[in-house]
């Protein structure tokens, strides 16, 4: 079967293209004074159109206590939950029975952000955070420690709530 | 004798530095440009308003690796940007950029060389051009950049006819092939500018002029989307620079050029500054001035044509050339220069508005016939066919 080639059929009458170029020109020429839509980055992170969600999931932070402690009761939950399996947790127990962590560590590498651990914790102590600026020089230093994670300020997310779907 | 050569290093060195910072500040404008046409902001931030910009990127690709591939033509491939950007240069040295400046010494042209025939080395030396490109493409020993090449080599060689018949117009009304007697004669009044007795040439010049820069919508010898980068494909680091400053200096050529040929050069209109009597420092300074705002609005023209338009065919581009704009020039000089002995010799006119205005009827009766070939019968209609009811 010999190779064809398939014609298309422009309308050869009916189009101007010097008017057509001249069209497209202007409208080029108008667009320079038009408003931009970049944001610039490093001194505007959000602007009136665009901000980062509540409901963003980004690295950890865990709340504390009026004494300063975290709020964690070591109860395992949330390793027992993590499906990227991330989390390190030793529990400990003081003189009142109290259960607290030993070590609490994150490997924020591992981490898939699922924001399962925010979503079973029973004391509302682990959160995943409103934050993407995680940068660091060593890749140790994305193992955040208890400490660490006590002393992030960030924003805490908003997970979705089945019973209220829209957030309201 | 020792005025003159030191007059002209020091020129020399000034339009070398000129055109380098010109070019530079060229490519900053172009992402400019196009980020502005794009809604964006485009490089802000080395510098104010990102000026220094270009430093940057030179400091970046003075420091990055040269490649050289296995198979390339070593000498060759070194050669080729070499090739590609001196001609690029030399040919700015015969464009007058302002009235002769007055020192007391004597007055010093301003132009690097007030060579008498000048037009002629233009036209020898700017289609020196294609060789870089063409020993570049060659040279790298790859199949898309031998096709940059051959394209640039074609286009190159189809172009430059039709930009040297337009121009023959010019010399025809100047009577000379000075570039600065070219000049002096456009002076006084708007009307005298030749794109005005000349408009027709204009177009076929400017048409040309975009396809001698390789630029959009004749930059087919880079054409990334199906040559990946064309001639320069295996070029790297300062090499590959050395491509886009040839590119960028050929486009402040071609708009000096368009500036000097068909809007007044450096003259400024209705004065005579420069012809008449030794021109003081204000009136030089004003007439560089002025020539480097004409050249500006060309070079403009070049970046907002190339992020508007879309690229040509390659069929399109050689018939655009062979069929149209050949023959076009042909018969226009044939006109002109025919119209040219009727109101000057026959006749009896001077060189003066009437004149001018004369030539310009010529050329809008061309031009309407042209147009309505070139647009298919539809000088002013819709750009879309009205649907029929």
């Amino acid at each position: 079967m010999p190779i064809t080639v398939k014609v298309l059929r422009r309308p050869t009458g009916g189009t101007s293209y010097l008017r057509a170029m001249f069209k497209g020109m202007l409208l080029t020429f108008s667009h320079i004074f038009r408003p931009k839509v970049t944001m610039q980055y490093p001194e505007e992170k959000s602007s009136k159109d665009w901000t980062l969600s509540s409901r963003w999931r980004g690295t950890h932070r865990m709340l504390t206590d009026e004494q300063g402690r975290a709020k964690c009761v070591a109860c395992g939950l949330c390793p027992q939950i993590c499906p990227a399996n991330c989390i390190k947790l030793v529990p400990g127990e003081d003189e009142q029975g109290n259960r607290y962590p030993l070590i609490y560590e994150i490997d924020e590498f591992r981490c898939v952000f699922c924001g399962y651990c925010q979503e079973v914790c029973p004391e509302e102590a682990i959160h995943v955070g409103v934050h993407y600026e995680n940068s660091e020089f060593e890749r140790g230093r994305f193992v955040y420690d208890l400490e660490r994670l006590c002393a992030q300020t960030h924003p805490v997310s908003t997970l979705w709530d089945p019973s209220d779907p829209k957030g309201e | 004798m020792t005025f003159f050569l030191i007059a002209s290093i020091i020129k020399l060195l000034v339009v070398f530095t000129l055109i380098m910072v010109g070019v530079a500040l060229l490519t900053w404008l172009e992402r400019r440009v196009c980020a502005l046409m794009q809604d964006r902001l485009g490089p802000n931030r080395v510098g104010p308003f990102g000026l220094l910009q270009p430093a940057a990127d030179g400091l970046k690709n003075i420091i990055k690796e040269e490649t050289y591939p296995a198979t390339a033509d070593f000498w060759t491939f070194i050669l080729a940007p070499a090739v590609s950007f001196t001609p690029a240069l030399l040919t700015f040295a015969v464009i007058p950029f302002g009235a002769p400046l007055n020192t007391k010494w004597g007055d010093v042209p301003l132009v690097v060389a007030d060579l008498p025939v000048g037009f002629l080395y233009i036209l020898a030396i700017s289609s020196l051009g294609v060789y870089g490109i063409v020993l570049a493409g060659w040279s790298s020993n790859n199949k898309y950049a031998l096709l940059g090449g051959l394209r640039a080599s074609a286009q190159l060689i189809s172009y430059e006819i039709a930009m040297g018949m337009s121009t023959v117009a010019v010399l025809l009304l100047a009577g000379n092939v000075s570039l600065n007697q070219i000049v002096a004669q456009q002076q006084g009044s708007i009307i005298h500018w030749n794109i005005f007795p000349l408009s027709l040439a204009f177009f076929i010049f400017i048409v040309s002029a975009f396809a001698e820069t390789n630029r959009v919508p004749f930059d087919l010898p880079e054409a990334e989307a199906e040559l990946v980068a064309g001639y320069h494909a295996e070029y790297s680091s300062m090499k590959f620079s050395m491509f886009y400053i040839a590119e960028y200096s050929n486009m402040v050529t071609a708009s000096a050029l368009m500036a000097t040929l068909f809007f007044g050069g450096w003259s400024v209109p209705f004065t005579t500054w420069g012809q008449s009597g030794s021109p003081t420092l204000i009136q030089t300074l004003v007439t560089m001035a002025v020539f480097f705002a004409k050249t500006f609005c060309f070079l403009f023209l070049y970046i907002w044509v190339r992020w508007t338009l879309p690229r040509f065919r390659y069929d399109q581009l050689m018939s655009l050339g062979w069929k149209v704009m050949l023959p076009l020039a042909l018969v226009y000089l044939t006109v002109i220069a025919t119209a040219i002995w009727f109101f000057h010799d026959f006749l009896g006119w001077a060189y003066d508005t009437r004149f001018s205005l004369a030539l310009f009827a010529v050329n809008v009766a061309l031009a309407i016939p042209l147009l309505f070939v070139l647009d298919r019968g539809h000088i002013v209609a819709g750009s879309v066919e009205r649907r029929r009811a």
